[in-house]
């Protein structure tokens, strides 16, 4: 069991560091890097202007003082001048390096004169800079949208939707796992089919299109007006005006998975021998569902509703953006819409560790709760 | 002209009809819920071998049992009528008749008392069969009362059958295309194999016909300019967030209504709806079929090699899936990584999978017979190369390498950005499920017989295994085109890849979600009708997964 958990936590550790890599190199493309030269610093920036702020930032390698100026009179053509700069820099190994934090971060003297660290957040360092200052220091970088502490915002951020998903689960799971059993518990009766149908419906109808429905029939002036069609003011003050139409929103798509993984399981255990037995014995229906099914037919949705969380993720990020609910996945569609890179990594580091740290503690909790596993 | 309704005069024979027996209908379902908790209207097996027969309307029963439910429930109905029922109550229209007093209180009471009591009697003490009859009958007056709609709405005069009616106009091609395809169908349905059976399921038919209506609705509009009423992007003054059936205005050679409203650009919500479908119809199936291509080709070697090209694909195939697939479009379908020309890089490699799936079927396929192999193989490599780098190769792109005149088809802005990155969703996916079937598949006496024969890998692979996963791959390639069309819309709904005036269903609903508690009807349109095309994938796969398990 102890080498299983070491294995999986260092394939986790690999994967992980594969998955920032990727991000890392996509947010550095040269054209990525072009925008948030342009946004920073000016919208009508030339070409030269832009290498040598990506330079003296530490986001590209050096290029020689002379080439931009002889680029600046007009001495190389901008295809030329192109060519030279926008290509692969081998400067990113260094740079994801120092975002790690195993790597001392960048001090450089810029074309302007100008000394930056990347420990002072891109300005002038002085005593008590760091040396080293990733995210194994505890250093998630500054983000260039919202003008702070990447750390913060992500755990502000993360606090939010925490109370989002907390409300998801307590709707949801109990919902989806009463659905399922009843589903379940007579295989192919009119409730069986009846609430097979609507888990499929709930599957099938994605998250901006129920929140779509909902806003329009509980929240407009079409339909009820009995709730608020916003969540913004649900991050200070969450109430069931305000809150419930997100969370439902999210609740129903995941439910329905559940709800059909709880039925399948559900069925299987009421043919098992041991429930025609007990029911030989005459044991009432209900003690037979609630006493003997119910518990041997709960462990295989544990694992899918852990696998859910991933989905969720996906869910949330949706909803909050319909809803205009700044949390998590709201403000990763910020950081990604802004190629805020700092932040879209530490966005990206969280979603990550949810989605392998969920797989690992769903394969854990199958060998717990499984005794045919356990004591094998 | 006057703006229309919603159903016009003939409506007014139908809704009466058809919301009488949703009444009926909800009742039913209500009351079937209800009958599985009430013990008493099914045998109970008590502990020791004694059986409780369900109570009969003969069998005496006490005070408790039928009264006090009747009174209570009565109560509660009278409670809701008395604060909620407004000015005209029942006893105010009894008193109204002019009887005294003391009998208008007396019959309001009985009559809550009945009523009240048929309500407990229902939810009580009805046989669960009698709410299955309700159920089953409301269900065929509605599905009776809306066909027959359809069909007199044809003949009515324009606006007769109200913005409904004409709807049903519009779609009358769609609507016989349906009728051929079902009647042929069910006609021929013992010849047709998996498809025929999938006639035998009701919830399969339904399903499919969900799914049918979307595609000749998309084909109808999308290649012959049918069933839409205004060009999906035209803007016409004074439309603007105009509520369904306005009229359009007057003297201009157009269609004479907007049916579904105005967008907040003035545009029909009808027709782009309409013209939606197209999109998804040409885009989900054909990159689901690809995500296929890719998963299948890379998984049944990692199932059959095993070792360590298994570790490594399914290691890169878990990395994919990690990714939230948000953020994975972000990274991908943004302008300025479309700039780098990455997605097309990407396409170039994904797009090898189909030549490669084929060449190897037909390679291990005819393998003994040199003619025909030479044949297929080189027929395959010629077309698919032919298509690959006509496809790969387009203007504006990095990779533009083609000349125009053996260029054969250039696809429209974003479009082959957006196909790329949802086959690169899907194929991971793809690749588990095709694994883990071969897995599975690859421990058969079947195929140990034919390594035995001295079948080489490759057929093994292509001809003996996948024609024997074929049943869960069909299902699942159904399901997945809804999780396709489901991405697509995401995509569209956070402006990405599709041009921001395309008329596909994500896009609209993003246009529209920012007037939604003002103007629903723009954002409504495109939401019922991916999920409604959505639901149909899945009813159909759930049919399909009925009749193959049925063999």
């Amino acid at each position: 069991m102890g080498l299983f958990i070491l294995r999986r936590l260092g394939v986790m550790l690999l994967t992980a560091l594969c998955l920032t890599f990727i991000v890392f190199f996509l947010t550095n493309l040269y054209p990525n890097l072009e925008k948030l030269a342009k946004t920073q610093g000016n919208q009508r920036m030339s070409d030269a202007a832009v290498v040598s702020w990506l330079t003296s930032r530490g986001y590209r390698s050096e290029v020689d003082p002379a080439f931009i100026d002889a680029a600046i009179k007009g001495d190389v053509s901008n295809e030329e001048f192109n060519a030279a700069v926008d290509g692969f820099d081998f400067r990113l190994f260094r740079n994801y390096g120092e975002w790690l934090g195993v790597i001392p971060g960048y001090v450089i003297e810029g074309n302007d004169g100008e000394v930056r660290a990347r420990c002072a957040n891109h300005g002038t360092p002085d005593e008590e800079t760091a040396t080293f200052c990733g995210i194994i220091q505890g250093n998630w970088g500054f983000s260039s949208v919202f003008k702070n502490d990447v750390g913060t915002i992500i755990s502000t951020r993360l606090g939010l939707t925490g109370k989002l998903m907390f409300w998801v689960m307590v709707l949801m799971v109990p919902s989806a796992l009463i659905v399922g059993v009843l589903a379940g518990m007579r295989e192919g009766s009119r409730l069986d089919r009846s609430l097979s149908t609507f888990s499929i419906a709930s599957t099938a109808t994605p998250e901006y299109v129920s929140g779509v429905i909902f806003i329009t029939l509980l929240a407009s002036s079409a339909g009820v007006k009995w709730f608020k069609g916003t969540a913004t003011s649900a991050a200070d003050n969450a109430t069931f005006e305000n809150f419930f139409l997100p969370v439902l929103t999210i609740s129903l798509y995941g439910m329905g998975y559940i709800a059909r993984m709880t039925r399948a399981s559900m069925t299987e255990v009421m043919t098992a021998q041991y429930i025609r037995t007990a029911r030989l014995k005459g044991v009432s229906f209900r003690n037979i569902v609630v006493k003997h099914a119910l518990r041997n037919a709960l462990i295989a949705p544990f694992t899918v509703i852990m696998l859910q969380f991933p989905w969720l993720l996906n869910g949330v990020v949706i909803v909050e953006t319909l809803f205009n609910y700044k949390g998590f996945g709201w403000t990763l569609v910020q950081a990604a819409g802004n190629n805020d890179i700092d932040l879209l990594l530490a966005c990206s580091v969280v979603a990550v560790f949810v989605v392998l740290v969920t797989q690992l503690i769903s394969d854990i909790g199958y060998v717990f709760l499984n005794p045919r596993i356990r004591i094998a | 002209m006057d703006p229309l309704t919603w159903t016009g005069g003939l409506g007014a024979y139908f809704v009466p009809v058809i919301q009488i027996a949703m009444i009926a209908l909800v009742v039913g379902i209500i009351g079937s819920f209800t009958a599985v908790f009430a013990t008493s209207t099914q045998p109970v097996f008590a502990p020791g071998g004694a059986v409780i027969e369900p109570w009969k309307p003969t069998t005496a029963s006490t005070l408790a049992e039928l009264i006090l439910p009747a009174a209570i429930t009565g109560l509660v109905l009278f409670t809701i009528e008395y604060f909620w029922g407004g000015e005209v109550t029942l006893g105010a229209w009894f008193a109204s008749s002019g009887m005294p007093g003391w009998s208008v209180w007396l019959l309001t009471a009985l009559s809550f008392f009945l009523v009240g009591a048929l309500i407990a009697w229902m939810f009580q003490r009805a046989p669960a069969s009698s709410y299955d009859t309700l159920t089953f009958w409301a269900g065929v007056v509605i599905l009776f009362a809306v066909v027959l709609f359809i069909i007199l709405a044809q003949f009515s005069s324009f606006g007769g059958a109200g913005i409904i009616g004409e709807i049903a106009k519009q779609f009358l091609p769609v609507w016989i295309s349906l009728i051929v395809l079902f009647a042929v169908s069910i006609v021929y349905k013992r010849r047709l194999g998996l498809y025929g059976k999938l006639f035998d399921s009701v919830v399969g038919m339904i399903g499919f016909g969900i799914v049918v209506f979307w595609v000749f609705t998309g084909v109808y509009a999308g290649v012959f300019d049918l069933i839409i009423t205004h060009d999906p992007l035209a803007q016409v003054s004074g439309m603007k967030n105009k509520i369904p059936g306005t009229p359009t205005p007057e003297g201009s050679e157009i269609y004479p209504i907007y049916l579904l409203g105005g967008d907040n650009l003035a545009r029909d919500v009808f027709s782009r709806m309409v013209q939606g479908s197209w999109v998804v119809i040409q885009i989900a199936p054909l990159a689901t079929l690809f995500a296929f291509m890719v998963g299948i080709t890379l998984g049944l070697p990692a199932a059959y090699y095993g070792g360590r090209l298994d570790t490594f694909l399914s290691f890169l195939a878990n990395l994919i899936l990690a990714f939230p697939v948000i953020l994975l479009f972000y990274l991908l379908v943004t302008p300025e990584i479309v700039e780098t020309g990455l997605p097309s890089y990407m396409g170039a490699v994904l797009f090898l999978f189909p030549i490669i799936f084929l060449v190897i079927l037909f390679n291990s396929r005819f393998f003994t017979q040199k003619n025909k192999q030479t044949l297929y193989v080189g027929g395959t490599l010629i077309i698919g190369f032919w298509l690959y780098f006509s496809l790969i190769s387009q203007d504006r792109t990095p990779l533009n390498f083609m000349p125009d005149f053996i260029d054969l088809f250039d696809v429209p802005g974003g479009i082959l950005v957006v196909f790329v990155s949802v086959v690169f969703v899907n194929s991971p996916t793809v690749f588990r499920i095709v694994r883990g079937i071969a897995l599975d598949i690859k421990t058969r006496d079947y195929v140990a017989a034919g390594q035995t024969r001295g079948e080489g890998p490759w057929y093994i692979m292509l001809w003996e295994i996948l024609p024997n996963a074929r049943g869960p791959l069909i299902v699942d390639f159904c399901l997945r085109i809804g999780y396709t069309t489901i991405l697509l819309g995401t995509l569209g709904f956070f402006g990405l890849g599709l041009p921001p005036e395309s008329p596909d269903w994500g896009s609209t609903i993003n246009d529209g979600r920012k007037l939604l508690s003002i103007f629903p009807h723009p954002a409504l349109a495109p939401a019922l009708s991916l999920m409604s095309l959505v639901l149909g994938l899945n009813l159909l796969a759930d049919g399909l997964r009925e009749e193959s398990l049925r063999d």
